[in-house]
C-alpha cells in the first residue's frame, strides 16, 4: 500500500463525515429557493457552529471510551453566565468572555475528576453533574434576559470580507488552537490508546488518567465556547432544559456521524464538526422542503437514520462475520 | 557454562525470597532468580508454576508481599511498568500490550515519543519505527499500518521491536513467540543472539522446547511458586525438563494413532472451497475416527479455511458436504444443529471462546443450551449432570462452577472452551491451534483426548502452529501455502522436516528413511 492509502484507512471515519454532510448540504441547497448565498452560507454556519462546538466536546470524551450527558447543559449554564459577565467596557467583556470559557473548563475538569479518580461510571456521573450544572443556570437566569456586548456578538456572528462567516473561521481557530495540538501532544495519543485497550496501554506505561481527566476538561472548555457563540446569537442567556438535553443527544448523533467510534480509540473532533453540521442540514432539509412543523420531529429522525445508514454501509461489505463484532 | 563460570560474574538483576498471594492462592512461595548481563535465561514451568506472577514483579505490574530485588547490587521497587521501563526492564507480555486503533510507529513510540515544540515529532518517529521495526527483521510492516489490521504474527512483530526500541538492559520475552513463523522466530533469535552479546539479559519464556533448548544458555523450572532447579542448557534431556516441571514422570507426550480404516465415508468433505483472495480451491475429505492436520506457515489461511467450513465468512464458493450431501451452512448456528454436528474451538479464547466475567458453568453450556431445555426452560438437573460429566471428562481444575471462567488459568480456560462444545457430542470438531501458549500437561491431556474423541468416531480437522504436534497427533496433514493445499502428508510420510520444507513451499527432497 502508498503512503496516501495509509492516510486514507486512518482517516476513514472523518471523510466519511466529511461524505455524508456535503451530499446532505447538496440536497439541501439545490432546493433552497435562494440557492447558495452569502446570507444562506451564514445562517448555516451560525446554526452548525453551536452543535459543532457540543460534538467537538462530546468527540473528546467518546474517543477514551467515556461519554459525557452533561456536554449540552454546560453549554445552557456558560450561557447563563455569559449573559451576566459578558458586558462593559472592551476589558470587562474581554474578561467575562476569560471568566465563561474558565467555567466550562471548571464543569469539564469536575466530570473527568469524578469518573478517573472517582471512579464513576462516566454515564451516571455526568447525568448526575449535568442535572447539578443546568440547577446553577436556573439560579442564575430564572427568568430568560441579560445581555451581551454587542459589538463582540456582532463581529463573531457576522461576515468577514462580506462572505466568509466568521463564526465559521472562530470555529477553525479553535480546530487549530485546541484539537490540533491535542491530537499531536502526548496526552491526546494517550487519550486514544485509553480508549482503544486501556490494558495494553496501562501496560506500555501511558499515563491513562491523567489523559482521561484532560479530556473530560477540554470537554467542558469546548462546551463553554459553544455557550458563549450561544448568547452572541441570541444577545441573551436562557436556562432552557429542552435545549440542553437536545444538544446533549444531538452530540452523540453527530459524533457517530462523523466517524467516532462509540468503544472509544477511532474518530476525530474535525469527523465530529462535520457531524455536527450533517445533523443540522436534517433539520433545515425539512424547512426547504416546507413541511408542516407537525411532522418535523419523527421526519428528522428518518433523515438522522438515512445518514446514519450511509456510515454503516461498509458493514455490508464485511466478508468475515467476526468483523462485526471488533 | 559451567558453575565456576556462573558464579564468578555478579548478577545484574537477583530477586530473592519473594512471595505473592492472591487471596488464598500462593502465586510465588519464596522464589529466587539471579539474570546476568549477556546471557540467555530461560523460564520453565507449567501455567500456574508462578512464571508469569514472576514477571509481573519484575515490569512493575504487581508489587511483592515479601521479598527483594536488586538491581546491580541496589535494592529497587518498581511501583508501576513505566518505573520498571526507566530501570532498563522491557517487558514482551503474553497478552499483547498494542494498542489497536494506533499506527504501528505510534505503538512502538506509545511510552516515550519524540517531542518538538511540546507537540509528538511524527517524522522522527517514523524513523524510530523503521529503526526498531528493521532490528527486529520486520521491514515488511509498514509504520503506518493500523494494529488492529494486522494479523497476529506481524503484531508480535511490532510488540518485539517497541520492547526493542526502548534500549533495555534486561528483556522478558513471555510467551513472546507463540504466534511466530518459523521463519520469524530465527529472524527474531538472531537479533537476540546480537543483543546478548552486546550485554543485554535475556529472560525467555516460552513452552516451546526446542527453542529453549535452541537458544538459552541456563534455565530455570518453577512449580508450584518455587524455583525448582536451575541448570545450564543441554545438560538435561527433554524427558527430564518435563518431570520436574510437572513433578511426575511422562510416559508418552503422543498417545499412539490407530491405523486409519480406509472403508469409512468422509463425514466431512469440501471441494474447490475458495473464499476472497485467501481460499483457493480447496479440496479435502474427513472420515469418523481421522485427525486430520493443518500445516504450513502462519496466516496461509487455515483459520479462513476453519471459519469458512463453519459459516461465518460470506461469499464462499464451492461446495461443502457432510455424509456425502451437499449442505450450506449459513452461519455457527446452521453448522453446530443436529444432522450436522460441527464444532470449532476459536483461536482466541478471551474474545471468541469464552464470555469471560460469566461463571465457569454459564460458559460450560451456552453451546448446548437449546439441547438443556425444554420449551424455552432450562432443565437445571440435566445441566448439573452434564457439566459434572465434562469437569471430570476434562479433569478442568476450578474452585467451583460458580466463579468468574476468566479467572481459571489459560489451560484451565482452553479446557472449558472445548468442553463447552463436548457438551454438544460434535461429528465434526475443528481446532484452530488449541494449544497455543498451554502448558505441557495440559497439551498431553488434550493429545489423549484428541485421541479419544477420535476413537469414538470424531471427524477431526485440526491447526497448529506447532509442528511437533502435528507430527504427533495427526494421520493425515495438509500443508498449506497462500489459501491453497500444496502437500498432503499421510502416516510414516509426516515428519517435521517434511512439514517445514513443505510449509515454506521449496519442493521436499525425498526423505532418506534412517
Amino acid at each position: 500500500m502508498s503512503e496516501w492509502r495509509y492516510w486514507l484507512n486512518e482517516q476513514r471515519g472523518t471523510l466519511m463525515g466529511l461524505a455524508i454532510f456535503l451530499l446532505m448540504f447538496c440536497v439541501y441547497i439545490t432546493n433552497h429557493p435562494a440557492g447558495l448565498t452569502v446570507n444562506v452560507a451564514q445562517t448555516a454556519a451560525n446554526k452548525g457552529v453551536l452543535l459543532a462546538f457540543i460534538a467537538m466536546a462530546q468527540a473528546m470524551v467518546v474517543i477514551t471510551a467515556g461519554i459525557d450527558l452533561s456536554v449540552g447543559m454546560i453549554f445552557v449554564l456558560t450561557n447563563c453566565i455569559a449573559s451576566w459577565i459578558v458586558v462593559g467596557t472592551p476589558m470587562q467583556t474581554a474578561l467575562g468572555v476569560a471568566g465563561v470559557l474558565l467555567a466550562g473548563t471548571i464543569c469539564g475538569a469536575i466530570n473527568g475528576l469524578l469518573v478517573v479518580y472517582g471512579r464513576l461510571q462516566p454515564i451516571v456521573a455526568t447525568i448526575a453533574t449535568g442535572a447539578i450544572y443546568f440547577g446553577l443556570a436556573l439560579l442564575l437566569r430564572p427568568f430568560p434576559g441579560g445581555s451581551v456586548n454587542e459589538d463582540l456578538a456582532d463581529a463573531l456572528t457576522g461576515r468577514l470580507f462580506g462572505t466568509i462567516p466568521s463564526s465559521l473561521v472562530a470555529l477553525l481557530g479553535v480546530v487549530l488552537l485546541v484539537w490540533l495540538p491535542f491530537r499531536r501532544s502526548e496526552i491526546g495519543r494517550a487519550a486514544y490508546a485509553a480508549g482503544s485497550s486501556e490494558a495494553a496501554a496501562f501496560m506500555s506505561g501511558v499515563p491513562i488518567r491523567r489523559a482521561k481527566l484532560v479530556a473530560y476538561t477540554l470537554a467542558g472548555l469546548l462546551a463553554g465556547m459553544g455557550g458563549l457563540f450561544l448568547t452572541f446569537f441570541t444577545y441573551t442567556g436562557e436556562a432552557a432544559y429542552a435545549s440542553g438535553s437536545g444538544y446533549t443527544l444531538w452530540s452523540i448523533a453527530a459524533v457517530v456521524l462523523g466517524g467516532v467510534s462509540l468503544y472509544g480509540g477511532r474518530g476525530s473532533a474535525v469527523g465530529a464538526i462535520f457531524g455536527a453540521f450533517a445533523a443540522r442540514t436534517t433539520g433545515d432539509m425539512l424547512f426547504v422542503f416546507d413541511v408542516d412543523p407537525l411532522w418535523q420531529p419523527l421526519l428528522q429522525g428518518m433523515v438522522l437514520l438515512i445518514a446514519i445508514s450511509i456510515g454503516a454501509l461498509g458493514l455490508l461489505r464485511v466478508r468475515n462475520r467476526l468483523d462485526w463484532f471488533q | 557454562m559451567t558453575a565456576t563460570q556462573l558464579q564468578a560474574a555478579s548478577p545484574l538483576f537477583r530477586m530473592e525470597g519473594i512471595c505473592k498471594r492472591y487471596g488464598g492462592v500462593r502465586a510465588l512461595e519464596d522464589a529466587s532468580l539471579a539474570v546476568e548481563a549477556g546471557r540467555i535465561h530461560a523460564i520453565l514451568g507449567e501455567n500456574g508454576a508462578g512464571k508469569s506472577t514472576l514477571i509481573k514483579i519484575m515490569a512493575g505490574v504487581v508489587a511483592p508481599d515479601e521479598g527483594r530485588m536488586l538491581l546491580e547490587d541496589r535494592e529497587v521497587a518498581f511501583r508501576s511498568p513505566a518505573q520498571a521501563a526507566g530501570a532498563g526492564i522491557a517487558c514482551v507480555f503474553q497478552e499483547l500490550s498494542l494498542i489497536p486503533d494506533l499506527s504501528v510507529a505510534d505503538n512502538i513510540s506509545i511510552s516515550n515519543p519524540p517531542h518538538r515544540f511540546g507537540l509528538i515529532d511524527r517524522a522522527a518517529q517514523r524513523r524510530l519505527a523503521e529503526e526498531a521495526l528493521a532490528r527486529a527483521g520486520a521491514e515488511d510492516i509498514h509504520p503506518r499500518a493500523l494494529v488492529r489490521d494486522l494479523p497476529l504474527s506481524r503484531r508480535q512483530m511490532v510488540e518485539i521491536a517497541k520492547a526493542l526500541a526502548w534500549k533495555p538492559r534486561i528483556l522478558i520475552l513471555d510467551e513472546a513467540t507463540s504466534a511466530l513463523t518459523a521463519g520469524d522466530v530465527a529472524k527474531v533469535f538472531a537479533v537476540l543472539r546480537r543483543l546478548c552479546s552486546e550485554g543485554l539479559a535475556l529472560l525467555y519464556i516460552s513452552h516451546r522446547m526446542h527453542e529453549i533448548t535452541e537458544i538459552a544458555d541456563d534455565c530455570t523450572v518453577f512449580r508450584n511458586g518455587r524455583n525448582v532447579a536451575s541448570f545450564a542448557a543441554g545438560t538435561r534431556s527433554g524427558n527430564e525438563v518435563v518431570e520436574m516441571m510437572i513433578g511426575r514422570e511422562v510416559s508418552s507426550v503422543f498417545p499412539p494413532k490407530p491405523q486409519r480404516r480406509r472403508e469409512a465415508r468422509p463425514v466431512l468433505a469440501c471441494n474447490m472451497f475458495s473464499w476472497s483472495d485467501r481460499l483457493h480451491d480447496i479440496t479435502l475429505e474427513v472420515c469418523p475416527g481421522e485427525v486430520v492436520g493443518l500445516g504450513g506457515l502462519d496466516g496461509q489461511g487455515q483459520r479462513e479455511l476453519l471459519l469458512g467450513l463453519f459459516g461465518v465468512l460470506r461469499g464462499t464458493t464451492g461446495t461443502v458436504s457432510i455424509d456425502g450431501v451437499a449442505a450450506s451452512i449459513a452461519g455457527p448456528g446452521t453448522a453446530r444443529a443436529g444432522r450436522i454436528g460441527m464444532a470449532l474451538i476459536p483461536e482466541d479464547r478471551k474474545t471468541e471462546g469464552l464470555m469471560q466475567p460469566m461463571t465457569v458453568r454459564e460458559n460450560l453450556s451456552f453451546a448446548a443450551l437449546d439441547r438443556l431445555s425444554a420449551r424455552g426452560v432450562i432443565n437445571r438437573d440435566k445441566e448439573e449432570r452434564d457439566i459434572d460429566e465434562m469437569v471430570r471428562l476434562l479433569a478442568i481444575k476450578t474452585a467451583g462452577l460458580d466463579i468468574p471462567v476468566g479467572s481459571l488459568s489459560g489451560g484451565n480456560q482452553q479446557k472449558v472452551v472445548i468442553a463447552k462444545w463436548l457438551m454438544r457430542r460434535p461429528r465434526i470438531i475443528l481446532l484452530n491451534d488449541p494449544t497455543r501458549g498451554i502448558d505441557v500437561g495440559t497439551k498431553q491431556e488434550m493429545y489423549q483426548l484428541l485421541r479419544r474423541l477420535a476413537d469414538a468416531e470424531a471427524a477431526i480437522l485440526f491447526y497448529s502452529t506447532d509442528y511437533d504436534e502435528l507430527v504427533g497427533c495427526c494421520n493425515r496433514v495438509l500443508v498449506l501455502y497462500d489459501g491453497r493445499i500444496v502437500r498432503e502428508l499421510e502416516g510414516a510420510g509426516i515428519t517435521e522436516h517434511a512439514l517445514v520444507a513443505s510449509a515454506l513451499h521449496v519442493d521436499a527432497q525425498p526423505e532418506a528413511v534412517a
